[in-house]
């Protein structure tokens, strides 16, 4: 049986970055993830890319390991961020006095954070409220998460990584107390298998504690849920935050051509974090506090609602596990639990997902006593390389704007089936041959199909059917549309009125089996 | 938990449904222009991302306004279309645009030379300098009139105007001025017939929506500023002959320029919609000439169609007892403004007319009825018919002696 030096549990970002740095130090790596790439909270966030700014005044590491990777991606993982910069606005209600402690905090952290006249910031960003009295800008991005894991897991394969998705963690092989490998289930054939490796890293996000367990180790996960709603289209064009100790839905973030805005903050049960949904109570909050950032959003169409988990660890300093350890969160479980080949990386942000990889790599690397420098600040991802598309037309822009140079790879003149996001046949060809989609929502994560107004209502039978033919299995074209059409309601459902319902409506009708 | 759930020109209503790609007449006679869906509401999240998604192709719409006709959600679908391209494009032939756009300033000079406008446009060397600036060789341009329609109505009528039982104001437009003062005329001697005086508005500037549709967006809003601004100084009814003036004046103000209109909207309407709700209701009664007849095929102006108004102009012409009128299914004529007279358009231009026109042909009336002056040059062009407007018509066809009669005793 082949013998890996690492398997990673989870395609979340955490254990993408791992994946792909581990390979590009020439470890052979092997990636276990249960679902798809991204479909935990690393595709359930703001998709914010922070300056640090937020954390400058409660958490000053934190602010500072953000501002340094929020460079490091701006560099690497161009394709993947949108340098809209971020605005920090003080309302009446808040105080001017926190706005200047707030930039001096954010200036010894190393974030160049410059107050304006308010004026100015509404001339920058026309969106905001006018009322604001205090206004600091800040270098916030909007990153799109899905894309940067992909475009990691896919820099992963390319520098040898296996990635193996529907592949369900079920238990370790251990001798005595030394991990040697895992137990996966392959979910798409019901196999149970075996993998071998030197070690094993455990990135599972909030699922880590269940993994850990299952090696008898206790990792103090606090689970708790985010929620978020995404609008219909682009309300802002500049991240906008409240300046005030963060709270709930004080941030908006413009991503790809929509806008989302969150969060809100609640303790939930380990047996919800496979099914959370967002209740009235969290969209009614969203919403009002939303309004106050940028007026527009109180008339404008909400597409959906969707929530995600953040992985929140206990501080192992607390024997009673209450208070929570910021910032990242390495376990080697050899030297805090006696059991050897297992380490944990959690805790920590989406910005921040690339230290956390070299950090977990490093410790691996000196386990092994190999002695290879980390390049992945210096790297650009696939798909962060390119200059303009190589295709003509909309679809061929759209593409480059998700893909970057590997937009070259897909057929020119293609049909374009998902209008409202401009995806076209060869697109998900593409996705389908290079990016390891197996269904419908696989593709949506690849490539926003169906994320747009009609919320795929519109080309859900024809993507249904060009993706059944792209995967050699034409049978699977009615399954996929149903598949799609649940995954979509759920998300439509919190926020079923106005033009959503009308849209919802509609979309029952044309995909109600008859 | 949200009151109102719409965005500038309801875009995010759209359902997706693509009613209005089905009726749009440019997206089924050219592949490159995606129609009204993907140009308008689809394309427009993507410009407000990135203003580089502006695809140069939205100069094939015609702004005909049909997908709005169409649109069952409300979406100003032709709207979203019309801002993107004044905010995002700029012209590839400026000089002719500016010329062709200035529909005013080009009628005020030409008319004082008209004869020799009129015989230089004819000449082939004329033809050929146009198509050197991008003007379509193919077009016939309208002639123009020696005198201008409000010389001739100060020099004729302006006086007698007050004489009569009361007044309503008449926004000419260029069209009238310059090219045909006898559809002004025509008004005022209806009018007059019936015991109403016709009052011009002083300072009345062109409608704009030649400058709209060339991409001149400051110079439109510059007059309609200005127009909003002389029609709230007058009393009484704002009365157009061109369906597309009216539409300009009512619709396009407030919603593409900017330019708010609430306080004077009303009181702008088609010179047909006013006298059939005169006649309606008794106030104004009409006699007809006995030997009148005519067999007339209406065609609906795409524009007349938006504002609803087409009946108006059908009801007035049913009235008439010598008059057989038909009214085909409507089609887009295709010359849309200038659009149709540009080089690179006109193909195109005239192969969405060739349904109406074949439509006008196997009806083969005596005169074609329409609203619009562009759809009565392309008609012209199209087709060998005798194009008039239903007010042209009404004139011919009235008793002018026992109209007046009938109208003084009721006062």
């Amino acid at each position: 049986m082949k013998e890996y030096d690492v398997i990673i549990i989870g395609g979340g970002v955490t254990g993408a970055g791992v994946a792909r740095d581990c390979a590009m130090r020439g470890l052979s790596t092997l990636l276990l993830e249960r679902g798809d790439i991204a479909d935990g909270a690393s595709g359930r966030n703001h998709g914010l890319l922070h300056s640090g700014a937020r954390y400058a005044v409660n958490d000053p590491e934190g602010a500072r390991e953000c501002i340094v990777e929020n460079r490091i991606l701006r560099h690497i993982a161009s394709g993947c961020v949108e340098q809209t910069e971020g605005l920090f606005i003080t309302l009446p209600e808040d105080s001017l006095e926190y706005q200047a402690q707030f930039v001096g905090k954010c200036r010894a952290a190393g974030i160049d954070a410059k107050a304006i006249d308010p004026k100015e910031a509404l001339r920058m960003e026309p969106s905001v409220n006018p009322s604001l009295i205090g206004a600091v800008v800040v270098p916030d991005a909007s990153v799109d998460p899905f894309r940067l894991v992909s475009a990691n897991i896919l820099d992963a394969r390319l520098h040898g990584a296996e990635i193996l998705t529907r592949h369900s963690v079920e238990g370790f092989i251990k001798e005595g107390v030394t991990i040697m490998g895992v137990k996966a289930r392959d979910l798409s054939t019901g196999e149970l298998k075996q993998f071998r490796a030197h070690y094993t890293i455990n990135a599972a996000g909030i699922w880590g504690a269940g993994i850990a367990a299952m090696a008898g180790v206790r990792i103090g996960m606090l689970p708790a849920k985010g929620s978020l709603l995404v609008f219909g289209h682009r309300v802002n064009n500049m991240v906008i935050n409240r300046c005030r100790k963060p709270s709930n839905a004080d941030i908006l973030v413009p991503g790809d051509v929509v806008c989302v805005i969150g969060t809100t903050s609640d303790k939930v049960p380990f047996e919800e974090c496979d099914n959370m949904k967002v209740t009235p109570e969290e969209v009614k909050l969203l919403l009002e506090e939303g309004s106050k950032l940028a007026p527009g959003l109180a008339s404008t169409r909400i597409l959906r609602a969707y929530a995600g988990v953040r992985p929140l660890v206990a501080d192992d300093s607390d024997p009673s596990g209450r208070s929570v350890s910021r910032g990242i969160v390495l376990l080697d479980h050899a030297k805090r639990d006696g059991i050897y080949g297992l380490v944990s990386i959690t805790g920590g942000k989406l910005t921040t997902y690339r230290l956390m990889a070299e950090m977990t790599t490093d410790l691996i690397c000196e386990k092994m006593s190999k002695n290879v420098r980390c390049t992945t600040a210096l790297e650009p991802l696939p798909g962060s390389k390119g200059v303009r598309p190589s295709g003509q037309g909309l679809g061929s822009l759209a593409a480059f704007h998700r893909h970057g140079e590997d937009e070259s790879k897909m057929d020119k003149d293609s049909e374009v089936l998902c209008e409202c996001e401009n995806v076209t046949r060869a697109e998900i060809a593409y996705a389908v041959r290079e990016l390891g989609v197996k269904d419908m929502n696989d593709l949506r994560r690849r490539t926003r199909i169906g994320m747009g107004t009609c919320q795929g209502g519109f080309c859900m039978k024809k993507v249904a059917a060009a993706l059944s033919e792209e995967l050699g299995d034409g049978s699977k074209a009615e399954e996929f549309e149903m598949q799609y059409a649940r995954e979509r309601w759920k998300g439509m459902r919190p926020v079923m009125w106005g033009e959503t319902l009308r849209e919802a409506e509609y979309m029952r009708k044309m995909h109600a089996k008859k | 938990m949200q009151e109102h759930q719409i965005s500038k020109a309801d875009f995010e209503a759209c359902m997706k449904c693509n009613i209005c790609t089905e009726v749009c007449p440019m997206y089924e006679v050219n592949p490159l222009y995606q129609g009204p869906k993907k140009s308008g509401p689809d394309a427009e999240r993507y410009r407000l991302k990135d203003p580089a998604f502006f695809d140069s192709n939205l100069k094939f719409c015609l702004n005909c306004k049909r997908c709005e006709t169409a649109c069952p959600s409300g979406v100003k679908v032709a709207d979203i279309i019309q801002m993107a391209k004044l905010k995002y494009s700029s012209s590839t032939h400026p000089l002719r645009d500016t010329a062709l756009s200035s529909t005013d300033l080009v009628g005020s000079v030409a008319s004082v030379f008209a004869p020799a406008v009129n015989f230089a446009l004819e000449q082939e060397v004329a033809s050929k300098a146009m198509g050197l600036l991008g003007v379509d060789s193919h077009s016939v341009f309208p002639k123009y009139a020696s005198e201008k329609f409000v010389t001739w109505f100060r020099r004729n009528a302006r006086k007698s105007q007050d004489s009569f039982g009361s007044q309503v104001n008449y926004f000419h437009g260029c069209y009238v001025n310059y090219n045909n003062p006898q559809q002004g005329k025509d008004l005022v001697k209806i009018l007059n017939a019936c015991n109403v005086g016709v009052k011009l508005m002083k300072g009345e500037k062109c409608c704009g929506v030649a400058m709209m549709a060339n991409g001149f967006r400051d110079r439109a809003a510059a007059n309609a500023a200005s127009n909003v601004e002389m029609f709230s100084k007058v009393d009484g009814p704002i009365l157009c002959t061109s369906s597309t003036c009216a539409f300009t004046m009512r619709q396009e103000y407030p919603e593409v320029l900017g330019v708010d209109n609430s306080k004077v909207k009303d009181s702008i309407m088609l010179a047909t919609k006013w006298l059939f709700e005169e006649v309606e209701s008794g106030r104004i009664r009409l006699a007809f000439r006995q030997d009148f007849r005519m067999k007339v095929v209406y065609h609906i102006p795409c524009h007349l169609q938006r504002l609803g108004w087409q009946m108006y102009s059908i009801a007035l012409m049913r009235m008439i007892p010598g008059l057989t009128l038909a009214v085909p299914e409507q089609e887009c004529c295709g010359i849309a403004g200038t659009f149709g007279f540009k080089k690179e358009y006109a193909g195109y231009s005239r192969k969405i007319g060739s349904k109406l026109f074949e439509n006008l042909r196997s009806a083969n009336p005596q005169v074609v009825a329409t609203d619009c002056e562009t759809c009565r040059f392309q008609i012209e062009m199209g087709t060998p018919f005798t194009v008039m407007h239903p007010l042209a018509i009404l004139a011919e066809a009235l008793d002018i002696e026992i109209t007046k009669e009938l109208n003084e005793t009721d006062n």
